[in-house]
């Protein structure tokens, strides 16, 4: 009987097995690091319709979040500021600077300005943004030090496991709720003890159900 | 049949062939120009097929509402059939692999095609739980993979165990299959004449050369599959049933539910393998490899099985009476005399009454009665699983009562599933040998090492001994089986 195959082929079992592993590995791993919201959504840093930098007013100025994010306490869905808000310094302050022009016709015409939404959840999750500042967790868990941002970024994956991981242990993250603006804020000694009391006086009980964000 | 074989009442395969000219006509089947009668019957079957295609095709672009279900009745047609198509498939294991166990050498004629028929119909199965979840393309879901949502299966899911089930079962039985037709491929590569032929069934041999130490390994790897896949045989439909008993609705909860099912399966399946293996073997005049000793014995397994499924309906019965829990006896009656009664005694006498004509010796070995009888049982125990889910249109209020009643496209899924079914296992008959030539020179006479000294060893000298025929010298394959 006459040899159907080359002899290499015989080499081929083997080469496939290594293939498959090496290839395989490669996948899985290719898509661990760059299918992952880590990669594809953290550091998302859209340019605004005005050069508003965070770093000049949270930080430098010192003005707390509330004082443009004014219903981040209240309501469920955490605000963008008014035009007026701006105007409420900037009619003194650098009244015809260029990088405010946006504002001020935005004032002139009624017009909102069409800031870009940088932490985007999905339609299907269910979030309250007051919720969370109630329970006493900082804006810096989320948002990273927005003080020291001159254009904001997303710094966290927003991922559901990411979610999760909070909910399952939200310890780290609370704080006295009069501190949760604080970019500086340094935990007590005994947060453990702190975070117990916490739950404790407030009964959080982060839901770890799909209805509780999937509603 | 000649006389000859009237005197070996005990030879499996009728006929006397030599090792050489069974291999001979099964290669043949294989290796002939494309009957006309083959090309008909494949493009009716792929035909169906695309129906099927259609049919899921618009099912993913509009989603489950196209079909009947709704509440009460949540799932319909894509349960019914799933565990209709799982259940047949139960045969194909229960030949190869518990009967290969207890030696039962009559298996040998009908094992490959029993086996591909599991796995075409485990095919047909799982397309039903794949497309019922909605959305498709999220079915890797259930796969209880790392991800960045943290989302896991939930493991006290029966669904989840059906996943594992089914996914094993299928993957044992591939092996299995695959495993047993290595020795025959590498006798349609040795017989091949054209090119790609060589090639094509080259790969699949494996270079196997039937080697001494090749069979050796062979028939440990054979022993250890039939070892994995013989718990199977129980577990997969015990599961399946699990669906329906961890329920808390009654008339499914119930603890009968995982052997009422096993023996249903197995009913259902060799139903299936005989309404196959009769027209195979008319077509391909294989009546010397499947003769009626296998059919007869094939036949009262179903008798069989056939009992044990009516003991169980009879069984659940009692038990709603002897419970005496109202709601029970409510699902029982409302079976056999509700709005959906025709359902109940089309099971009932399909799987039950019917099957007791093989009390006959006269009717079990008459070709067009078990033919019909074999179509009639997977009717009823397609009626079988219809019936089950019907107990969900009448639950506790009768407020959240409700009707069922398929659409067109659940229609055109099973039937479509047919298509699917018969494509896959025409292109088998064309592709592949559907009776294991090694195996069956296995059982032959002239494979008994004593063979050639029967005559002066055998003690009984009213039985005359076989006409000897010539054995082939051992070629490559010619020993094959030994």
């Amino acid at each position: 009987m006459s040899q159907i195959f080359p002899q290499w082929t015989n080499k081929l079992p083997a080469v496939l097995l290594a293939a498959v592993l090496v290839f395989g590995a490669g996948g899985v791993g290719f898509l661990w690091y760059y299918g992952s919201p880590k990669y594809t959504d953290v550091g998302y840093r859209p340019t605004q319709p005005v050069p508003f930098s965070h770093k000049l007013h949270a930080g430098d100025l010192g003005m707390d979040c509330r004082y443009c994010h004014s219903n981040i306490e209240r309501s469920a869905i955490a605000n963008v500021p008014a035009t007026q808000t701006c105007m409420n310094c900037h009619t003194l302050v650098l009244p015809q600077s260029e990088k405010l022009i946006a504002v001020r016709e935005s004032w002139a015409t009624g017009k909102p300005i069409e800031w870009v939404n940088v932490h985007l959840l999905p339609q299907y999750a269910y979030f309250n943004h007051s919720l969370h500042l109630n329970a006493g967790i900082g804006c810096i868990s989320c948002h990273g030090n927005i003080a020291e941002m001159e254009k904001v970024q997303q710094m966290q994956p927003l991922s559901m496991s990411w979610c999760l991981d909070c909910h399952r242990n939200p310890d780290p993250h609370l704080r006295p709720v009069d501190q949760v603006t604080n970019m500086n804020y340094a935990p007590p000694a005994d947060q453990a003890a702190f975070a117990e009391r916490v739950k404790e006086e407030k009964k959080l009980n982060p839901t770890q159900d799909c209805s509780g964000c999937h509603r | 049949m000649s006389a000859k074989v009237e005197h070996h009442p005990e030879t499996l395969i009728q006929g006397n062939p030599k090792f050489s000219s069974v291999t001979q006509h099964i290669s043949q089947i294989v290796e002939d120009k494309t009957k006309m009668g083959w090309i008909l019957l494949f493009g009716l079957s792929a035909s169906i097929l695309m129906m099927l295609l259609g049919a899921v095709g618009y099912l993913l672009f509009e989603g489950i509402g196209i079909w009947g279900n709704n509440q009460p009745v949540s799932w319909a047609f894509d349960i019914v059939n799933f565990v209709f198509w799982v259940g047949i498939g139960h045969a194909g294991t229960l030949i190869s692999a518990i009967l290969f166990l207890f030696r039962q050498k009559w298996r040998t004629s009908i094992n490959r095609f029993a086996e591909a028929m599991t796995i075409f119909a485990v095919i047909c199965a799982l397309l039903f739980p794949s497309i019922h979840v909605g959305r498709a393309w999220l079915l890797y879901w259930v796969m209880p993979l790392p991800n960045q949502m943290a989302m896991w299966p939930n493991f006290r899911s029966p669904l989840l165990w059906d996943m594992f089930a089914v996914g094993t079962y299928f993957t044992c039985s591939l092996l299995f299959w695959y495993v047993g037709l290595i020795p025959d491929l590498a006798t349609l590569r040795d017989r091949a004449t054209t090119k790609i032929r060589k090639i094509a069934y080259g790969i699949f041999a494996l270079g196997w050369h039937g080697g001494n130490t090749q069979w050796k390994h062979y028939e440990l790897a054979y022993l250890i599959l039939a070892g994995i896949s013989t718990p199977l045989v129980l577990s997969v439909h015990s599961i399946v049933s699990t669906d329906f008993a961890t329920s808390v609705l009654p008339g499914w909860h119930t603890t009968i539910f995982p052997p009422y099912f096993v023996a249903g399966a197995i009913f259902s399946g060799f139903a299936m393998v005989m309404t196959l293996a009769l027209i195979a073997r008319k077509i391909y005049k294989l009546e010397n490899y499947i003769t009626l000793n296998h059919l007869e014995k094939m036949n009262k397994i179903m008798l069989v099985t056939g009992m044990m499924v009516g003991y169980s309906y009879g069984c659940e019965f009692f038990v709603a009476w002897y419970s005496s829990n109202p709601y029970e006896q409510f699902a029982f009656i409302n079976r056999a005399f509700g709005p959906y009664w025709w359902a109940y005694w089309t099971m009932i006498t399909c799987n039950v009454v019917v099957p007791q004509l093989f009390w006959s010796k006269k009717l079990r070995t008459n070709l067009a009665v078990m033919f019909v009888v074999s179509i009639l049982i997977n009717v009823g125990m397609w009626f079988e699983r219809f019936v089950i889910l019907l107990t969900l249109t009448r639950d506790f209020l009768p407020s959240s009562w409700g009707w069922y009643w398929p659409t067109i496209w659940d229609g055109m899924t099973m039937v479509g599933s047919f298509g699917l079914f018969f494509t896959l296992f025409l292109l088998f008959l064309r592709f592949l040998p559907m009776i294991s030539m090694a195996e069956v020179k296995n059982v032959l006479p002239q494979a008994d090492p004593h063979y050639h000294v029967a005559d002066d060893h055998n003690a009984d000298k009213s039985v005359k001994p076989h006409p000897k025929p010539g054995i082939e010298p051992g070629t490559a394959m010619g020993g094959a089986g030994l």
